[in-house]
């Protein structure tokens, strides 16, 4: 008895906190968001999807032809993703072991243009804005290459939200 | 197994990807967040400063208006031979004009003999002029339409430096908020009507709901008059008040745009608004439940179709309903747009009075069109300014600017947490003025008295309390930093919040009042105030008091009242230091995150 209640009050926190970050993207205030939005909602809820899960994801919840999705479909679907986490965080070891790999020479760092080559050539490639903004971002000002180790520190911090 | 070995080529082409591919998903999920973070920022800033404006219209309804004439000459006043600002001549030319935004650009201030001269110029063009300009655009002569620009003197330069300054050949329309907020209020405004007495014919100046003397008080315009011009502020308030009430009301463009500052309702009626007496409009609100009255009342007098044109927001369902956020107005949706257009056969409303992150936003259908001018409104990076090109084929085209150079270099990261942090400075002084709310609040989830509750109940009560409509569950990491097992101490959270000084018991839901109400307290003070002194008697602040409690509806003794206003009296002279006061209740922040 308690444990189903206990799961029932689960769900619902579950969806007033999808409910609330879907709703930051909710311009028009009448609970649909732009499908290019789906992503970055995915995102904040602590999902690490790949861009070919997001269009997966993307074609079951919107709505044909308009472009927009409502809540009332992305919900259940968003609240499934959550209690199964289908698409769990990438552990820190992992990402500091898929740099080293990029890193050939072993030397610590990462020059802008090696880094570009991978973020823009391979896998699920940066935009050209995607790419401007990491390199600004996270570039060392002085010897202008990345540290990737100080980049995973970043980009791992502040997790719960 | 493939080996991680680099030689063995297809495996390791597999691997390179896979790793790419790890590394991308990370850094889109980091770049959502951070998008994630700026709306949070965003919408934070949206509700106080809405929820602010619509205090701002309950304490205005209480006050009288002040009708005494001032006499304007500035004949009398001379200037020093030490005065090393700029000498100016009446009329004014264009070479006076560049003397000034020189001078402006160094940061120089005009003598209050030329202030008054140029203000006293623009009352008599301005009483002159209609209440609606209408212009026209031709192919030699496309027009500049800016929206809100708030005081801040670097964005008008940077419009002024992309686009040129005003002229016979280059017409504008400036869609009101001139001032308040900005620290250059007064300079915009002496620049603007400096191009309105040289080019009356091409500088078209709209009235917005800043134009407006009790608005002033509240939001910074008066306190910059004051602060700048100690001797003649007053006079200089005086007369920009009458200005103020003088200044036109929309323009439309080739019978077929209609640019106004805040919108229209469903019962805007253009014909009305242009037989009307725009002047004895000064200030915007003279009745106390402006809904209530307002949707109530079928005849639309002037005030009320003044206070439409501009308080009224666009809103996206169908309808027209009062506009409870800001306290006056109404929200209008798409099927008022398409009514009122058509009746007066427009094809466009331009429009300013919200802040929009790329600095101008469409809606309605692309019939309405929002401005604003602003850059950098709420915090550096927050949000870009635009002004509009329009030609004869009435196209509205865009440029967009940001005023600050060190925000150009400001990745997005950097720029939303600096954002992020002033909009959380302002939330946690939302929460403190709030904390016995809040406390009765939370304690409705304990019953047992154990100091604790759960984060779930901790963004429930807060919703309950605050009302302001944010996504509490989101903002929690940022508010709530100790938070053990999914339980938070409330009482020591509250506390983290408040000032350090601990105040004797009796005061403390006095002080916690005043607080809350303080920019009400102030602007309330302010009118009191008639000689601007700075300075109110006991008597006065007792008076202070009654009217803001019985606004309150909130009951202290007048011995309490007493006893407060004479240990404000610091220097033991009678009277209560307006600024001394107010600094009592600034709030110092504990455990602000760096």
């Amino acid at each position: 008895m308690a444990e189903e209640k206990e799961s029932e009050e689960n769900i619902s926190a579950l969806h007033k906190k999808i409910t609330d970050a879907f709703q930051l993207f909710d311009y028009d205030s009448n609970n649909t968001v732009n499908v290019r939005e789906i992503g970055t909602i995915m995102y904040s809820l602590g999902c690490f999807p790949s861009q070919a899960d997001i269009r997966e994801f993307t074609a079951k919840v919107g709505e044909d032809f308009s472009g927009v999705v409502h809540l009332d479909k992305f919900l259940p679907a968003m609240t499934k993703v959550l209690l199964e986490n289908r698409f769990p965080p990438i552990p820190r070891s992992k990402l500091l072991q898929a740099f080293k790999v990029l890193d050939k020479d072993q030397k610590g760092y990462l020059k802008p243009e090696e880094l570009t080559k991978y973020m823009m050539e391979k896998a699920e490639p940066f935009t050209q804005e995607e790419m401007d903004e990491m390199l600004t971002a996270h570039t060392h000002q002085k010897d202008n290459v990345i540290h990737y180790e100080k980049l995973i520190d970043k980009l791992t911090a502040d997790q719960n939200m | 197994m493939c080996s991680w070995h680099p030689n063995t080529l297809g495996c390791s082409s597999m691997i390179d990807l896979r790793a790419a591919l790890l590394i991308q998903r990370w850094y889109r999920q980091y770049v959502a967040r951070l998008e994630m973070r700026r709306r949070c920022t965003w919408n934070i800033f949206q509700s106080i400063e809405y929820a602010g404006e619509q205090d701002q219209i309950k304490v205005r309804s209480k006050c009288c208006t002040d009708n005494s004439l001032l006499y304007f000459c500035y004949k009398d006043i001379e200037v020093p031979a030490s005065y090393s600002g700029p000498h100016l001549t009446i009329p004014m030319t264009f070479c006076g004009l560049s003397k000034l935004m020189e001078a402006f650009k160094h940061k120089q201030q005009l003598h209050a003999r030329y202030v008054l001269q140029i203000l006293g110029e623009t009352w008599r063009l301005l009483r002159i002029l209609p209440n609606i300009n209408h212009v026209s655009v031709c192919h030699t002569k496309e027009i500049t339409i800016c929206g809100d620009l708030h005081g801040q003197l670097e964005d008008l330069l940077l419009i002024f430096y992309k686009n040129g300054l005003p002229s016979c050949e280059k017409p504008y329309i400036f869609n009101g908020d001139f001032v308040d907020r900005g620290k250059n209020s007064l300079e915009i405004m002496l620049i603007l009507f400096g191009f309105l007495l040289v080019y009356p014919n091409d500088v078209h100046l709209n009235r917005g709901n800043h134009e407006d003397h009790i608005v002033n008080l509240r939001y910074g315009f008066t306190k910059e008059v004051l602060g700048k011009y100690r001797v003649h502020g007053k006079k200089i308030l005086k007369l920009l008040q009458k200005i103020f009430s003088w200044l036109p009301l929309a323009t439309v463009i080739n019978h077929k745009v209609l640019v106004v500052h805040g919108g229209i309702s469903d019962s805007t009626d253009l014909d009305l608004v242009a037989r009307m007496d725009r002047h004895r409009v000064r200030e915007a609100f003279n009745f106390s439940t402006i809904s209530v009255f307002y949707r109530a009342n079928l005849e639309k007098n002037a005030s009320a179709q003044i206070v439409d044109l501009l308080w009224s927001d666009p809103m996206p369902q169908n309808g027209c309903i009062a506009n409870e956020v800001r306290g006056g107005g109404c929200y209008w949706g798409p099927d008022v747009t398409e009514e009122v257009l058509g009746r007066h056969n427009l094809q466009l409303l331009i429009r300013s009075h919200e802040c929009k992150q790329d600095g101008y936003e469409f809606c309605h259908d692309r019939r309405v069109l929002t401005i604003f001018s602003a850059s950098n409104y709420y915090e550096v990076g927050s949000n870009r300014g635009a002004y509009i090109r329009m030609g004869p084929d009435l196209v509205p085209h865009f440029i967009q600017y940001q005023a600050s150079s060190t925000c150009r270099e400001l990745t997005l990261r950097q720029s939303v947490g600096w954002t992020e942090r002033s909009a959380l400075r302002a939330l946690r002084q939302q929460l403190f003025v709030h904390k016995s709310d809040l406390i009765g609040a939370f304690q409705e989830f304990d019953p047992n008295n154990t100091g604790v509750i759960s984060l779930r109940h901790w963004a429930t009560a807060t919703e309950r309390v605050l009302k302001l409509g944010l996504p509490w569950r989101v903002l929690r990491p940022q508010l709530v930093s100790r938070a053990q097992h999914g339980m938070v101490n409330y009482q020591q959270w509250i506390r983290e919040l408040s000032i350090p000084e601990p105040k004797p018991e009796v005061y403390t839901s006095i002080l916690e009042t005043m607080y809350k109400n303080h920019s009400n307290l102030e602007t309330i003070f302010r009118i009191i105030d008639t000689d601007h002194s700075g300075l109110i008697s006991f008597e006065e602040f007792r008076q202070t008091w009654k009217l803001l409690s019985s606004h309150l509806k909130m009951e202290i003794s007048d011995k309490a009242i007493a006893d407060l206003a004479q240990s404000m009296d610091f220097n033991k002279d009678g009277s209560i230091d307006i600024n001394e006061f107010m600094e009592a209740f600034r709030l110092v922040d504990l455990s602000s995150h760096g």
